[in-house]
């Protein structure tokens, strides 16, 4: 079923967690709500499901206006981020339970039900655990049981509260994938929300990056990750170095060097960041045409990739990744001096935030 | 209602339920009482509530009421928190028994707690035959009262220190050993401070409870006007008597020092957790 | 190996051996004392002095009055808990702050508080009177000043205990569909039952020794308007100490008891936590094994 959020707005107090948000999410997708803590994205998810109610803007699910619907009537799955399973009650039974307080009419049968929840079980691959108590279970267990649970009274909708937050490294990779093939084998419409930049680019079909109440830009992964459109988002998915420069006329300036751009034409001067991901810096031992220079700091040579640490004159740091080939090829040491040149930088006007951008 | 009240929307539901259930139920029970103290004091007048309070004997019992609850919270302070530190950081045999039995004075009703009391520390009793001789006496006089009071009192100061103590990061303990600090420097210069605003707050529910305490009391106080006459029989006599304007006078002032006391020590406590917090 | 972090052994003993003195004497002394003179001339007196009248009739209206304040109090704790641990609005911390309020008076005050709203000369006891029903120096006003001296205890026992559970479950059972009624019995109250539990005993072992606040509205009526509290005190003033220290035994064993059951919740909900910590370590190496 498809979700339509169209101009919600959420007030706490004085702080505004949702400032006229809109958003579509097609039915089937995967899509993830990406951003730092307090961005809001967590309120977006909640109003989603119906746990909390927006000041103004309206929910549509499949198109009808689901904004008064009740919680229990959306037909929404929703996984809690500590998972809220029943302490009280066995995996069994906390899977059982959305069908067993269905009223008498609706509710199946005791054996409907146990057969249910054992294929819900198997599927999660924990119907070992059927006795057990939430306590028993590791965190990846509990999060599986937390999702079987949600999707046995077959929901609509799936909605994720930061479904890997808790978990440590190893387990989050492999729920990660496991999510993905789920996702991939029921295709039911999911929303998860995380502030994991990795998470995000790799499970989801999109991304909507968040910043302050506000939705920053919505996405294919690799398009977001290519093509940034702001500042924000630019340095909220990964490492990236910042060089201060002018625009003019489409013309990029950055001290000595120049790059012509194909955008900012109308610039007249304006000063600019640009803005380049390690990778994308390559190292030479010539000035000519080179963004900056700087001595090599530090070398980190562990794994496939180099970083280079320098340092420039103005006590900036710039930091580079190389291929092993690349740097056995340059044969530098610590207190050399090298020059960075861009393969690729998104420029940014500093008197207008996010809204041009220019990628080469 | 949730307009007036700015009521947070929530998915559960049962709120006006459980507010009316509780705003009846505190307004019956709490509030409709105190409305009634307010409304007779109102009717009283300067001059009945100045004559009602203004008599030597009220006076002393509220005198005595105040300076007996204080010594029995300071003594508290002290073997609360070492009765605390010791279930707490020392090893015996017995140990959860003591600890349950900590908690004796909530349990046993005043009026046992009293002519328990009374009977041991009379002259002739368990207690009071070995400190008779010694020409100390007891039952019947102030010191009784500061007895009952500290056996009413005794767990409020314990149960509020124990688990800060618990609680208290070993490591920081090791730490400053390790910067050479000696036990005793530890204990006035790390943990003190550390437990120091758990023990005003149970020293002053400590306080508050005794200086309210009657049950307990009255066996062991022997009752001598100007001597040994707690203000809360003084309120219980005036009733007696038929004087409700009386007893009412002296119920507020008892609430009123109280109040102030309690505002005082709060203030202390606030600006002793800031200072604490702030480090 | 000598204990960085701890006092010296002579140091140990001698602050061990204080604290142990000290609550022996005070504590536990006393606790003696009453089953001591309670029993020290015999089984027959003691059995006697409970059996008389009198003794039988406080005993029951301590039961009566009980009966009726405790489950009034735990209803209105359990919705206060509801309202306050579940939900946010303006005032509630001054609600939290009103429920405390009876812990804060005397015994003493509060029962005065009932006299000066029920008693005969009073607008409100003086209607009540001409329509058949006496409150003070009756069993109800014996009844009000309990349910008022024990008002707090089962709010103040699940509020921070529902508090730090959170809302989550709940939550969690509302989004699968169970209705308000379904949530609470299924979720809630499994999550509350020891706290709930702890505050009624406590609630009872209050109602019933409940002296100040009763012996102000009850006046004294024997055989009428005594509880058990009241009615030791006019045998011990009667020199009657048998009598008096037979019917304060009962009391004391329902400290006893209540001491008992006190420690037993804490020490099942200790043992829950240490079971689920180990547990949890054996399912993951379960887990472990399990995997291919």
């Amino acid at each position: 079923m498809s979700i339509e959020i169209r101009n919600i707005r959420k007030q706490f107090g004085q702080f505004t967690a949702l400032d006229n948000v809109s958003l579509d999410v097609a039915s089937g997708e995967l899509l993830a709500l990406l951003g730092p803590s307090g961005c809001g994205k967590t309120t977006l998810l909640r109003i989603i499901a119906g746990l909390e109610k927006p000041d103004a803007g309206q929910v549509l699910f499949g198109g009808a206006d689901a904004t008064h619907t009740h919680v229990a009537e959306r037909q929404v799955g929703f996984v809690f981020q500590h998972y809220a399973l029943f302490r009280h009650m066995t995996v069994f039974d906390n899977v059982a339970f959305g069908l067993s307080v269905k009223p008498r009419r609706e509710r199946p049968s005791q054996e409907e039900i146990r057969e249910r929840v054992m294929k819900l079980l198997k599927m999660v691959q924990l119907d070992w655990l059927a006795d057990a108590y939430p306590g028993q279970l590791s965190g990846g267990q509990r999060q599986r049981i937390a999702l079987a649970r949600s999707l046995a009274v077959e929901p609509k909708v799936l909605l994720l509260d930061e479904p890997f937050g808790a978990l440590d490294a190893k387990v989050r990779k492999d729920l990660r994938r496991w999510l993905r093939d789920l996702h991939n084998d029921m295709h039911i419409t999911s929303v998860f929300v995380t502030h994991d930049q990795e998470e995000a680019l790799e499970v989801s079909d999109r991304v909507v990056v968040m910043d302050h109440g506000h939705i920053e830009q919505v996405g294919r992964p690799d398009d977001i990750y290519e093509h940034p459109a702001t500042p924000f988002v630019t340095q909220f998915l990964g490492d990236v170095n910042l060089f201060h420069g002018r625009v003019d006329a489409g013309q990029l300036t950055i001290g000595s060097y120049e790059q012509a751009l194909g955008q900012h034409q109308d610039a007249d001067g304006d000063a600019a960041v640009a803005y380049v991901r390690p990778h994308d810096l390559d190292l030479t031992l010539q000035a000519d045409g080179a963004l900056a220079q700087g001595r090599v700091e530090h070398i980190h040579a562990v794994g496939p990739v180099v970083r280079v640490e320098l340092r420039q004159a103005d006590g900036q740091t710039i930091e580079a990744a190389v291929s092993k080939e690349r740097f056995r090829g340059l044969g530098i040491v610590p207190g050399d001096t090298v020059y960075v040149t861009p393969r690729k930088l998104a420029v940014f006007l500093k008197d207008a935030p996010g809204q041009q951008d220019y990628v080469i | 209602m949730s307009n007036i009240l700015n009521l947070r929307h929530s998915v559960l539901p049962g709120f006006r339920l459980s507010f009316g259930i509780t705003l009846f139920w505190l307004a019956l029970i709490v509030l409709l009482p105190f409305a009634a103290l307010v409304y007779s004091t109102v009717g009283m007048g300067w001059d009945g509530f100045a004559a009602a309070v203004g008599s030597p004997r009220v006076m002393a019992s509220i005198r005595l009421s105040f300076a007996t609850a204080g010594l029995s919270a300071l003594i508290n302070l002290v073997f609360g928190f070492l009765v605390a530190w010791v279930l707490v950081r020392y090893p015996f045999p017995g140990k959860r028994l003591v600890d349950a039995l900590v908690d004796l004075p909530f349990a046993l009703p005043t009026a046992v707690a009293g002519i328990a009391l009374t009977t041991l520390y009379a002259p002739n009793g368990w207690i009071g035959q070995f400190l008779s001789p010694l020409g100390i006496k007891v039952a019947f006089t102030p010191l009784g009262i500061i007895v009952a009071l500290t056996f009413i009192g005794l767990p409020f100061v314990v149960r509020t220190v124990q688990p800060v103590l618990e609680d208290l990061e070993k490591e920081l303990e090791e730490a400053a050993t390790c910067l050479g600090a000696s036990r005793w420097d530890i204990f006035r210069r790390v943990i003190f401070p550390a437990t120091l605003p758990s023990l005003i707050t149970g020293g002053t529910m400590a306080f508050a409870r005794a200086t309210g305490e009657y049950g307990s009391v009255i066996f062991i106080a022997g009752n001598i006007p100007m001597v040994s006459e707690i203000a809360p029989l003084i309120i219980v006599s005036k009733l007696d008597q038929f004087d409700q304007q009386g007893a009412t006078a002296v119920a507020l002032v008892m609430l009123g020092i109280s109040f102030v006391f309690l505002l005082v020590i709060n203030l202390i406590q606030w600006w002793a957790a800031r200072r604490h917090g702030a480090r | 190996m000598a204990n960085l972090t701890t006092e010296s052994r002579p140091v140990r003993y001698a602050l061990t051996g204080v604290a142990l003195v000290f609550l022996f004497l005070f504590l536990l002394l006393p606790l003696i004392g009453v089953f001591w003179e309670a029993l020290h001339k015999g089984w027959q007196l003691y059995l006697t002095a409970l059996v008389e009248p009198e003794a039988l009739s406080a005993i029951k209206l301590t039961l009566i009055s009980a009966a009726i304040a405790v489950p009034l109090n735990l209803v209105f704790g359990v919705a206060a808990a509801w309202a306050i641990a579940r939900f946010d609005f303006r005032g509630k911390s001054l609600l939290t702050t009103l429920i405390d309020l009876p812990f804060a008076v005397s015994p003493v005050v509060a029962g005065l508080m009932f006299i000066l709203l029920f008693g005969a000369n009073t607008v409100v006891g003086g209607w009540l009177q001409d329509h058949g029903l006496q409150v003070i120096f009756a069993v109800p006003g014996i009844v009000l000043a309990t349910v008022f001296v024990t008002f707090p205890f089962v709010a103040r026992e699940l509020i921070p205990l529902m508090q730090s559970q959170g809302a989550d479950e709940e939550q969690a059972a509302i989004v699968l569909g169970a209705s308000g009624w379904q949530t609470f019995r299924k979720v809630t109250l499994p999550n509350i039952k020891w706290g709930l539990l702890y505050g009624v005993i406590l609630t009872n072992a209050r109602a019933m020794g409940e002296f100040g606040a009763v012996s102000v509205v009850s006046g004294h009526i024997r055989g009428e308007t005594n509880t058990i509290p009241l009615h030791v005190e006019i045998l011990y003033n009667e020199y009657n100490f048998v009598g008096a220290f037979a019917c304060a035994s009962l009391l004391a064993l329902l400290a006893l008891v209540t001491l008992l059951v006190k420690s037993l919740v804490e020490w099942r909900l200790h043992r829950q936590q240490q079971a689920s910590t180990l547990r949890t370590a054996e399912a993951r190496l379960q887990a472990q094994a399990a995997q291919p």
